[in-house]
C-alpha cells in the first residue's frame, strides 16, 4: 500500500513530461513552418514572383499560383491554409522543377540519408575506439591525439573533401571522382564528413570517460579485480554517453551542414544539391520544403534521445 | 592454508613527482584481527590502504622493502596477479555508496560482478548468490532491493551494498576506507555493527578513518598517520588512554564532546573557555510555529523557539530533519509557509525592502562551504571592503578594518591580496567569518561551520568562535548534525527529527537526561572514546523498511 | 634493501605550452595581415599577368599563381581582412544580440522567459547551414548577408547559454551570501552577476570566432558568400577547384590559411578558458 503511491505519482509524472514533450514538438514544428511563412512574405517583390523563383512562366501559370496560393486573399487566410498545407504534408510545388516539392525531396532523400548515416556511423566508431584507447593514458599518446582533434575540427571539410578527391580519385584513381552510386563513391565523401564529427566527439567522449574513471565507483570496481578494459568498456562508457547524447541534437544540424558542402565538392545527388539549386534559383518552395523537414525530422530525433536518455541514466527517471 | 599476517608491508614509500604521500610505512594485519589508521586529511591513509592492492594510481611510484598478500611477493605482482588478490583475497569499501557504486548500474548487477570476475559461483546461481549476500548484510527485501539503484536507497542500504560487493567472494580481509563517514549517526552505529559481525565470522578488518571515535569501537591495533609517517602504533585501549605522541594528544583534546565542554580544544591541557558568563540577555531571534513545504512534502513542521542575545543555540538532527531550512527562514532566504520568523521583534515579511537590507546587518551567516559563498573573482580584500561597506564604514577607513577584522579571526594581513581558492579550508572558514563580522552583527547563524573541517582545524575555529562569543556578545544559532560538536557549543539544544522538534532544552539536561525516544536514540549511537570495544555499540536495530524508500 | 619500483611516475607537466606561443604569433600574423596587408606583400591582389597562369611557387611567388596569373601568396594575404571580419562580425553580432535576450529572459520574469526560450527553441531547431541558406535565399547571395545569417543561427546558442549561467549564478552560494550580507539587488546584479556570467561567455566567443569563420569560407565555397574576384579563402578554393588536379596549390595554401587561422584561434581561446577556470 506504502509503495503503490509513490509508483503511481511517477507514473503520472512521467506520462506529463511526455506530454510536455510532444507539445513543444509540435510547437517547433508550427514554429519552422511560421518562419517559413514569414520568409515567404518577407522576400522583396511579389509572393507569387518569389514562389516562380527565376523559371520563367507564362501568364497563365502566374494565374494558377495565384488560384493555387489563395494569394488574393488577406495574409491570415493564407497563412492558415499554408498551415492547413503543412499538416497534410503538403509542401507546394517547385515551378522552377516543375513538380511538387514532396515528390522533388523524395527524390534526393536516400542519397543524402545514406551519406549522413555513413558518416555519423564512421564517426562514432571511431570516435569511440579512439576515446577509449586514449582516455587517461601517457601525456604523450593524450597530446597527439588531442593535438589531431584540435586540427580535426579546425579543417574546412569542403577542403578535405578536395584534397582526398585529388590524392584518391585523380592522382591514385582508386575512387570514383565524380557522383558514383555504390559504396565506391560513398567511402571518400563519408570520410570527409566524418573528420570533424570525430574530431568533435572523441574530445567529448575522451573527457566524459576521464571524469568517470576518476569517480570512486571505478576504484571499487577495480578493485572487485576488474582489468582495465573492463572497467573502461562496462562502466566508464556509458557515463561518457550521456554528454554525446546532449550534444546530438546540436551535432544533427552539424551534419546536415556538412552534407550540403559534402554533395557539392564531390557532385553528389541529395537534398543539399537540391536546396543550393532552390538557393540560386530563387525556388523558395523548395528551400522551405527542406527547412520544414529537416525541423521535423530534428524533433523527432531529439524526442528519442530524451527516451534514451532515461534509459541511460535511471537517476532522471526519478526527475521527469 | 596461510598462517602468517593477510598483509605485510615494510618501510612502504609512495610518491606522486616529487611529493611524498607516504614515509616509511609499516604495518601488518593477521588473520581475525582488526588494525586501523587513523589520520587527518593528506596524511598518507588511504594511499597506504589502496597500495595494499596495488590502486595507487597511474602517476603513484611505490617502493617497499617488504610487500606480501596473501603469502605471496606482491612487489613481483603484475595487473594480472593483483587482479587475482582483488576481490578474492582482499575486499576494499569506500565511503559513500552513492558514488563508490555505479549509479547508472542496479546494485545486483555491481555485486554479481564481483562473482562472474572470479568465477567463484557457477553462473546460473549467481542471482540466488546476490540476494544471499545482500540478506547477510541486513538489507531487508534483498529481492526487490537487488534490482534497484543507489540513488532509489537510503545511505544506509547502499553502504550495506556496497559491503555486499566487496565480501561477495569471501575475502580474508577487508579494507574499509572511511566507511561510514558520509552517514547520519545512528546509520553509522549500524555499519559499524554489521562491519563487527564481519570480523565475527572471521574476516580480518583494516579500517581507515579519520575519527578517533569510530575506531575505538572497532580496532584492536591503531596507527596514527601524520603528513605521511605513522606517528603512534598500539592497542587501542593504551594508544587512547595514554597517548606517547603529542600529535596523538592534540586528536585526541580537540574532539569535541562532554569532556570538552568549558575548556579549549585546540591547546592539550585543558585550559578552561575564557568565556564570562553573561546573563542572557533579549529574545533577538523568534520562531514562532515555522513550516515550510517543499513539493508537497513538509520539511519544517511547527518548529517554534527563541535565541537571546549572547547566547548559542545548538540546532541538531540529521539528514533530512530540516534543520538548514530552518536557518534559511530565519535568515529570510526562503518565506515560510506558515508561522513566522521574527528578527528582533519584526517578521521578514512586514519590512519594507530597505528595512530588510538593515535587519540582514543584524543577523550574519557562515556556510559550511566557505568557497562557494565568495564570489570567485574577489580577492580577500574586496570580500571584506562589501561587507564593511554593508556596515557603513567609510571607503578611507576599510582597509585598515579589514587588517583589524583579520587579526581578530588570527589571520595576517598577508592574506589581503589572496583570493579564497588559495587558502586553505580553515584560512577560508576563517576569512568567512570575518566578512560576517564586519557588519557587526548581533547574531551569527553558522550552519555545519566545521563539518567539512579535520578534527584539529575544526577544535581552532570552534576556540575562535568562543572567543568571539565572548568579546563581542555575538549570539550563535548553531546547526549541526554533529552531536559532539553540538554539546561543546550549544547553552540551549533544539533536537529536529524530520521537519519537527523533538525536544529543547538545556544543554546540560539535554545530554544527560533526554526526554524523548529519539534524543537517547542519537546520543546511544554515538561512538565514545571511553567505552572502546564493539560491547557499547547499540544492539542490532534494524533498518526499518517504511523509512528506507527515499526519492 | 631492494627497493622495487612498481610504476613509472608520470612526468610533470611543463609550465610554458609551446603550442600557446606558437598559435598566439600565428594569430599576430593573420591580425597583422588583416590591417595592413601591404607590410606583409608588395602584390596586389588583383594584378593578373596572363603569362605567368598556373606557376608553381618559386622564385617571386612563394605560394605560386592561379589561373589567371594572379600571386597567390599576396591574395591570401589580402584574404585575411574578409575572413577575420566575418568570423569577428558574425559572432559579435551573434554574441550581443544573445546576451541581450539571454539576461532578458532569466532577469525579465516568467513571460519575457517563456517567449524567449520557445523562439530560441525553434530557432535552434532549423539546421544551421539550412537556417542560413534559407535566408540567403530572401536576402540574396553577398558577404554582409552571410554574415548576418550566420549570426542569426548562431545567436539562440548565446542566449541559452547566457541565461543558463545567469540562473545558475542567481542560485549560487556567494550570491545567496552577498544577498544575507544585506546588499542591494541593483548591486548584486552589477557587481557579481553580470561579471560571472560574461567571463566564460567571452572566452567562448572567442573559440567560436573559428566557427564562424569556416561557416563564412563555406558560404564563399557555396558561391552564396563573398563572390570572385574578391580575395576570400572559401572561394579562392572555390575557384582553385578546377585546376586542382595540374595545380595544387592554388587551393592548398587557401586551406591551410583557413585551418591555420581557425587552430590558433582555438588554441588561444582555450589558454583563456584554463586561465580562467584557474587550472593554467
Amino acid at each position: 500500500m506504502t509503495k503503490a503511491a509513490p509508483r503511481a505519482r511517477r507514473t503520472r509524472r512521467r506520462l506529463r513530461a511526455v506530454l510536455v514533450r510532444l507539445a513543444t514538438s509540435l510547437l517547433v514544428i508550427w514554429g519552422a513552418a511560421t518562419v517559413s511563412f514569414a520568409a515567404l512574405q518577407l522576400t522583396p517583390g511579389s509572393v507569387a514572383d518569389a514562389l516562380v523563383g527565376t523559371s520563367i512562366v507564362s501568364p497563365q501559370v502566374k494565374a494558377q499560383i495565384i488560384a493555387d496560393y489563395g494569394l488574393d486573399r488577406p495574409v491570415l487566410t493564407q497563412y492558415l491554409s499554408y498551415l492547413g498545407m503543412v499538416v497534410r504534408g503538403d509542401l507546394g510545388h517547385s515551378y522552377q522543377l516543375n513538380e511538387s516539392v514532396g515528390t522533388a525531396i523524395w527524390a534526393q532523400l536516400g542519397a543524402s540519408l545514406q551519406l549522413t548515416a555513413a558518416g555519423m556511423g564512421l564517426a562514432l566508431v571511431l570516435a569511440t575506439v579512439l576515446a577509449l584507447l586514449t582516455a587517461k593514458r601517457s601525456r604523450w599518446i593524450r597530446g597527439v591525439s588531442s593535438g589531431a582533434e584540435l586540427v580535426g575540427t579546425s579543417v574546412p571539410i569542403f577542403w578535405v573533401g578536395i584534397l582526398l578527391l585529388t590524392v584518391f580519385s585523380f592522382q591514385l584513381g582508386w575512387f570514383p571522382a565524380a557522383g558514383g552510386d555504390g559504396l565506391g563513391g560513398l567511402i571518400l565523401p563519408a570520410i570527409s564528413m566524418a573528420l570533424p564529427v570525430t574530431a568533435l566527439l572523441a574530445q567529448v567522449m575522451r573527457e566524459g570517460l576521464e571524469r568517470a574513471l576518476d569517480e570512486p565507483f571505478v576504484l571499487t570496481a577495480r578493485a572487485r579485480g576488474m582489468s582495465d578494459a573492463a572497467v573502461r568498456l562496462r562502466h566508464a562508457l556509458r557515463h561518457a554517453l550521456l554528454p554525446v547524447i546532449t550534444l546530438a541534437g546540436w551535432l544533427f544540424g552539424l551534419l546536415l551542414g556538412a552534407m550540403v558542402v559534402i554533395e557539392q565538392v564531390f557532385s553528389r545527388q541529395g537534398l543539399g544539391t537540391l536546396m543550393l539549386g532552390a538557393v540560386t534559383g530563387k525556388d523558395l518552395p523548395v528551400v522551405m520544403g527542406v527547412v520544414l523537414l529537416t525541423a521535423s525530422v530534428y524533433v523527432v530525433i531529439n524526442t528519442l534521445l530524451d527516451l534514451l536518455y532515461l534509459v541511460i541514466d535511471p537517476r532522471l527517471r526519478e526527475a521527469t | 592454508m596461510n598462517t602468517g599476517p593477510l598483509v605485510e608491508v615494510e618501510d612502504l614509500t609512495v610518491s606522486f613527482g616529487t611529493l611524498e604521500a607516504v614515509r616509511g610505512v609499516s604495518l601488518a594485519v593477521n588473520p581475525g584481527e582488526c588494525v586501523a589508521i587513523v589520520g587527518e586529511s593528506g596524511s598518507g591513509k588511504s594511499v597506504t590502504a589502496r597500495s595494499l592492492i596495488g590502486l595507487t594510481g597511474e602517476n603513484a611510484t611505490v617502493r617497499a622493502s617488504r610487500l606480501r598478500v596473501d603469502g605471496q611477493d606482491a612487489l613481483r605482482f603484475g595487473e594480472r596477479q593483483w587482479r587475482q588478490v582483488r576481490g578474492t583475497r582482499v575486499g576494499y569499501v569506500l565511503q559513500d555508496a552513492l558514488v563508490s557504486l555505479d549509479p547508472l548500474r542496479p546494485v545486483g548487477k555491481e555485486i554479481a560482478e564481483t562473482l562472474k570476475l572470479h568465477g567463484t559461483v557457477p553462473r546460473a546461481e549467481i542471482e540466488e548468490r546476490v540476494v544471499e549476500l545482500l540478506r547477510e548484510v541486513g538489507v531487508p527485501e534483498p529481492e526487490l532491493r537487488a534490482g534497484q539503484y543507489p540513488h532509489e536507497l537510503s545511505g544506509g542500504l547502499r553502504q550495506r551494498a556496497l559491503i555486499a560487493s566487496a565480501i561477495a567472494c569471501d575475502p580474508e580481509l577487508l579494507i574499509a576506507d572511511e566507511p561510514t563517514t558520509a552517514l547520519d549517526v545512528t546509520v553509522q552505529a549500524q555499519i559499524l555493527r554489521l562491519l563487527d559481525e564481519r570480523r565475527g565470522a572471521g574476516t580480518a578488518l583494516l579500517l581507515i578513518s579519520h575519527d578517533l571515535a569510530v575506531v575505538a569501537q572497532l580496532a584492536d591495533r591503531v596507527l596514527v598517520m601524520k603528513d605521511g609517517v605513522v606517528v603512534e602504533e598500539g592497542p587501542t585501549g593504551r594508544v587512547l588512554t595514554d597517548p606517547a605522541h603529542p600529535y596523538t594528544r592534540a586528536l585526541l583534546a580537540a574532539i569535541p564532546g562532554e569532556h570538552s565542554k568549558g575548556t579549549r580544544l585546540s591547546v592539550t591541557s585543558g585550559h578552561p573557555q575564557p568565556a564570562p558568563q553573561r546573563p542572557p540577555g533579549e529574545v533577538v531571534i523568534e520562531a514562532r510555529g515555522l513550516v515550510k513545504d517543499f513539493r508537497g512534502r513538509r520539511a519544517v513542521d511547527e518548529v517554534s523557539f527563541e535565541l537571546r542575545a549572547g547566547e548559542t543555540l545548538g540546532l541538531v538532527g540529521e539528514s533530512g530533519s530540516g534543520k538548514t531550512t530552518v536557518a534559511r527562514l530565519v535568515l529570510g532566504l526562503l518565506e515560510a509557509d506558515g508561522g513566522q520568523a521574527l528578527i528582533e521583534g519584526r517578521t521578514w515579511r512586514e519590512m519594507t525592502a530597505r528595512q530588510r537590507r538593515e535587519a540582514r546587518r543584524h543577523i550574519q551567516v557562515v556556510y559550511q562551504d566557505p568557497l562557494s559563498s565568495f564570489d570567485p573573482r574577489f580577492s580577500v580584500r574586496q570580500i571584506l571592503d562589501e561587507a564593511l561597506m554593508v556596515g557603513g564604514v567609510p571607503r578611507a577607513e576599510r582597509r585598515d578594518q579589514a587588517l583589524l577584522l583579520l587579526d581578530q579571526v588570527g589571520l595576517d594581513g598577508g592574506v589581503l591580496e589572496r583570493r579564497p581558492r588559495q587558502l586553505s579550508g580553515g584560512q577560508r572558514q576563517r576569512v568567512a567569518i570575518a566578512r560576517a563580522l564586519a557588519p557587526r552583527p548581533r547574531v551569527l547563524v553558522c550552519d555545519e561551520p566545521v563539518s567539512a573541517l579535520d578534527v584539529s582545524v575544526q577544535a581552532q575555529v570552534l576556540d575562535l568562535l568562543a572567543d568571539l562569543q565572548a568579546d563581542l556578545g555575538v549570539a550563535y544559532l548553531f546547526v549541526s548534525h554533529h552531536l559532539g560538536v553540538i554539546h561543546h557549543v550549544s547553552d540551549r539544544v533544539v533536537v529536529l527529527k524530520e521537519g519537527r522538534v523533538v525536544e529543547t532544552g538545556d544543554v546540560g539536561q539535554i545530554f544527560t537526561n533526554p526526554k524523548a525516544d529519539y534524543t537517547r536514540e542519537l546520543l546511544a549511537a554515538i561512538p565514545r572514546l571511553d567505552q572502546p570495544g564493539a560491547a557499547s555499540l547499540v544492539p542490532a536495530a534494524r533498518p526499518r523498511p517504511t523509512t528506507e524508500v527515499i526519492q | 634493501m631492494t627497493a622495487v619500483t612498481l610504476r613509472a611516475p608520470a612526468r610533470e607537466r611543463p609550465g610554458i605550452r609551446p603550442g600557446v606561443w606558437a598559435a598566439s604569433i600565428t594569430l599576430a600574423l593573420i591580425v597583422l595581415a588583416a590591417v595592413a596587408p601591404g607590410l606583409l606583400t608588395h602584390g596586389a591582389p588583383h594584378e593578373s599577368d596572363a603569362l605567368m597562369a598556373l606557376q608553381p611557387p618559386g622564385d617571386g611567388h612563394p605560394f605560386g599563381t592561379d589561373a589567371i596569373g594572379r600571386d597567390v601568396f599576396t591574395r591570401i594575404v589580402y584574404g585575411a581582412r574578409q575572413s577575420l571580419l566575418a568570423g569577428v562580425g558574425a559572432t559579435v553580432l551573434a554574441v550581443s544580440a544573445g546576451t541581450l535576450l539571454g539576461l532578458l529572459a532569466a532577469l525579465g520574469g516568467r513571460v519575457a522567459d517563456e517567449i524567449i526560450m520557445r523562439l530560441t527553441d525553434v530557432t535552434l531547431s532549423l539546421p544551421t547551414l539550412l537556417l542560413a541558406l534559407l535566408v540567403l535565399t530572401i536576402t540574396g547571395p553577398g558577404t554582409l548577408n552571410s554574415i548576418y545569417a550566420i549570426a542569426l543561427y548562431t545567436m539562440p546558442s548565446y542566449t541559452r547559454l547566457v541565461r543558463v549561467q545567469t540562473m545558475v549564478i542567481r542560485r549560487s552560494g556567494y550570491v545567496e551570501a552577498a544577498t544575507s550580507l544585506g546588499l542591494t539587488r541593483a548591486w548584486i546584479v552589477l557587481r557579481h552577476i553580470l561579471p560571472n556570467a560574461f567571463a566564460p561567455l567571452l572566452v567562448l566567443a572567442t573559440i567560436e570566432v573559428g566557427t564562424a569563420l569556416v561557416a563564412a569560407s563555406s558560404l564563399s565555397f557555396l558561391g552564396l558568400g563573398a563572390r570572385p574576384p574578391a580575395p576570400e579563402w572559401g572561394a579562392m578554393l572555390a575557384g582553385g577547384r578546377d585546376y586542382f588536379s595540374v595545380a595544387w596549390w592554388v587551393a592548398v595554401f587557401p586551406g591551410v590559411a583557413v585551418t591555420l587561422t581557425v587552430l590558433s584561434i582555438t588554441v588561444v581561446g582555450r589558454a583563456l578558458q584554463r586561465r580562467l577556470e584557474g587550472r593554467g
